[in-house]
């Protein structure tokens, strides 16, 4: 096998990049099908928690999802299978959809692009009480320890459906699905691979639900993005998976293609660990390289899909960064968050709303943020808060985290 | 603007070499290269610190950072002032990689790049936070949860470089920092960037101990940093990445012992007197894998982990900074970095000196 570096692609011309399998799971369901028609109508996937025991905490909702009974077919054994975590189930249903919908045949060069915030943490908090119990228990724990780690869930999904080639897990905080998706576009971008798989996953835990408690960051009267009285955000879970590969070859093989992604940009903000600068000066950064790398200007946008988690910061400093952003067109550009139907995905979030943005293309619509029901008048935008038809051409998908990684992504419609 | 001229921590453009520009490290070793390399010259393993297992009688073995005889004064930044020892240990020893260009970063603006890699992370804080939850969710401190973000150093990095410039965190196993430091190659022979810092870190906790004593209970795990400032330039003088081969994940299929083959035999044809800088640990039952690929190896070995222990994602960066500091002595032609982690891949890395 030739060398990752160097590599005679690094002077190449840049190539396109076409989608050609796209697979999610969020609370609305499991499967493209069932999440475009819920994202279309704006319906929320809300409920008590069941995962774990949030009766000490301030909030006690979120979007769990309803995992299928059975796992697709797998190439692990019967002893991988059982220590999967809920997290690899959610990553693998996603995956074996997109796959399905591509028609690849697995290899040992693809590479695998994956976004997470907490990998197999529910497995680390298992181990934790079992390692904190009294008398200590050792049965499972060396697998829980092993399996914990984030790139375990990464290795899993490659080893089920047959690839071999390099693993990344970006852990970006919540832009860490955006950046997954980005990084595999870049690879695939400068000629250094023609194909890549990518995507986000994170499943519900309890170290993390309460942390976003203990932080006040969570509703406790529901998610309104950008709502004038917006109170915090709602958790959630889920995967999505994108098969990405080069337009050439797509066509060529004659692939259904879902859309191109044509546009990535990435920036830090260095102003706090959690808050955003109140200007959103590095979401202003990485929206204008997302538009530099697809070649468009924000009077092409015809869509943003915010990260809007529904905090008074996120949603005032995203609101100013895409003013200053989109300049003049921002009063008349289309925005909305569809955190408000399935809650923040965290490192899922960045690939999950890639494909919302892929099923908006698609099906020639909005999806709107139907919690909404009186916008901040100061966003300066217009919210989309009841389901809308719309000629969309290019959208822009903004994903932002903690530690300050801020990512966009552009996709354009393929017709 | 002309970055060229501007700042002079980039190099010529021209040039396409990828330069190691400067190298950091905290190790069990203490705070610094020359501490580093002291301990593997002396070639002993390092003491080892034994560490409360909470409601155990057993203790936990491990390899601590030591206590610095004074405070790095960069920990006065305020970003730092409650983070975690990770970011500490991260923020060191990238500084000491940037040496006199650490203030010129801010200036390179998006033609920078940091490339965080870590596999456990921020433990301590992790593990005290959850432990607060399960106690008292409601009390849970709001300070300690977002420093236990895997991406927390790499920001508090970031915010002391001044820099917004891409920053990415890769959660991996040992290999990650070689399979960084080639993504660094390309962002600078691409011309995406002009610098890049690739840093592995990790910080130790008796939970983090405790999860590996059931992997090996002969393992000593080890914390710390290891930082490489790479950059694009003149070859001619200077310690240089040459190449790093695809990450072989291990997999039912390809075993550690297939993977670590298979990296071996992607690598250029070694060089007379050429130096392996691997990731044995001195252990019989951990060893085979890295003694069965590199059986043939005639010429200078050097296995930091024997000194130092298992440092997950950071050993890699302490074995790269170890072979780019023998490089620079002159002492050998070249080095080939093998890296085989305990879960995730195999991969090695060349490095030469031009």
């Amino acid at each position: 096998m030739a060398l990752a570096f160097p590599h005679a692609a690094d002077a190449n011309a840049p190539c396109r990049v076409a989608v050609t399998g796209a697979g999610l799971v969020t609370a609305h369901g499991c499967g493209w099908a069932a999440n475009a028609e819920a994202f279309c109508l704006g319906k929320t996937s809300f409920r008590p928690v069941t995962l774990f025991d949030v009766s000490k905490q301030r909030a006690r909702q979120a979007a769990e999802v309803d995992l299928p009974s059975a796992l697709p077919p797998l190439r692990l054994s019967a002893r991988q299978i059982a220590r999967l975590d809920r997290a690899d189930h959610l990553l693998l249903h996603a995956a074996a959809e997109a796959l399905g919908q591509s028609g690849w045949e697995p290899d040992e060069v693809t590479p695998v692009c994956l976004g997470t915030t907490g990998g197999g943490m529910s497995q680390g908090e298992r181990f934790y009480r079992q390692a904190t119990a009294a008398p200590v228990r050792y049965a499972s724990q060396l697998g829980r320890a092993m399996n914990y780690l984030a790139h375990a869930q990464a290795s899993h999904l490659a080893e089920a459906f047959g690839f071999g080639g390099p693993l990344w897990v970006i852990s970006n905080a919540c832009a860490a699905g955006a950046n997954a998706v980005g990084h595999a576009w870049e690879q695939i971008r400068w000629g250094r691979n023609p194909r890549a798989l990518a995507g986000g996953y994170d499943a519900l835990c309890q170290m993390i639900f309460a942390g976003f408690d203990a932080l006040q960051a969570m509703s406790t009267t529901g998610c309104r993005p950008f709502a004038a009285d917006r109170d915090g955000l709602l958790l959630g879970e889920g995967a999505a998976v994108l098969c990405l590969e080069r337009l050439d070859m797509a066509r060529r093989r004659g692939a259904v293609i879902l859309g191109e992604l044509i546009g990535y940009g990435a920036a830090t903000d260095i102003h706090h660990l959690t808050q955003p600068h109140p200007q959103g000066n590095a979401a202003v950064l990485a929206m204008r390289a997302a538009c530099q790398t697809a070649g468009v200007t924000p009077a092409q946008i015809d869509y943003v899909n915010a990260h809007g988690t529904g905090t008074p910061l996120n949603d005032a400093a995203e609101a100013v960064a895409i003013r200053e952003w989109a300049g003049r067109w921002t009063a008349a550009l289309p925005i909305s968050s569809t955190k408000a139907g399935i809650g923040h995905l965290l490192g899922a979030a960045g690939a999950v709303e890639a494909v919302i943005c892929l099923m908006a293309l698609q099906g020639q619509w909005l999806p709107p943020t139907a919690t909404t029901v009186n916008p901040d008048s100061a966003v300066g935008f217009r919210l989309i808060n009841r389901p809308t038809a719309a000629r969309l051409e290019c959208v822009l998908s903004n994903s932002f985290g903690f530690g300050g990684a801020n990512a966009a992504l552009i996709f354009r419609r393929f017709a | 603007m002309n970055h060229q001229a501007a700042n002079p921590c980039v190099g010529d453009a021209q040039e396409q070499a990828v330069i190691v520009a400067g190298l950091g490290a905290v190790s069990p070793a203490g705070w610094g290269v020359p501490a580093l390399m002291s301990a593997l010259e002396a070639g002993a393993p390092l003491p080892v610190r034994e560490i409360a297992w909470p409601g155990h009688d057993r203790r936990l073995k491990a390899r601590t950072v030591p206590v610095p005889n004074q405070r790095p004064a960069i920990l006065a930044h305020p970003r730092l002032r409650r983070a975690s020892p990770i970011t500490g240990h991260a923020v060191a020893a990238a500084l000491e990689a940037l040496g006199d260009d650490a203030s010129k970063i801010k200036d390179l603006g998006a033609r920078f790049g940091i490339l965080f890699c870590v596999m456990a992370g921020g433990m301590s804080y992790s593990r005290r936070f959850f432990d607060e939850v399960l106690r008292q969710p409601g009390l849970a401190s709001p300070l300690l949860f977002p420093e236990t973000v895997f991406n927390a150093p790499a920001s508090h990095l970031s915010a002391v470089l001044e820099t917004t410039a891409l920053n990415y965190t890769f959660v991996t196993d040992a290999g990650g920092f070689l399979q960084a430091a080639g993504e660094a190659g390309h962002w600078l022979l691409s011309g995406k960037m002009d610098a890049c810092l690739v840093v592995a870190a990790e910080e130790l906790d008796w939970s983090l101990a405790c999860g590996f004593r059931h992997y090996s209970r002969q393992l000593i795990l080890a914390e710390g940093a290891g930082a490489v400032y790479l950059k694009r330039g003149s070859r001619r003088g200077q310690v240089c990445l040459d190449a790093v081969t695809h990450a072989r994940p291990f997999s039912r299929r390809q075993p550690p012992v297939a993977a670590l083959a298979a990296v071996r035999n992607d690598l250029p044809s070694a060089q007379p007197g050429e130096l392996l800088c691997d990731s044995r640990q001195g252990l019989d039952s951990l060893d085979g894998v890295e003694k069965a690929a590199w059986a043939h190896w005639k010429s200078a070995r050097l296995s930091p982990k024997i000194v130092l222990g298992e440092g997950l994602a950071a050993a890699s960066a302490w074995q790269w900074v170890a072979a780019a500091a023998v490089l620079r002595a002159g002492r050998h032609p070249a080095a080939v970095i093998s890296a085989c982690g305990p879960n995730q891949q195999a991969i090695a890395a060349r490095l030469v000196r031009g």
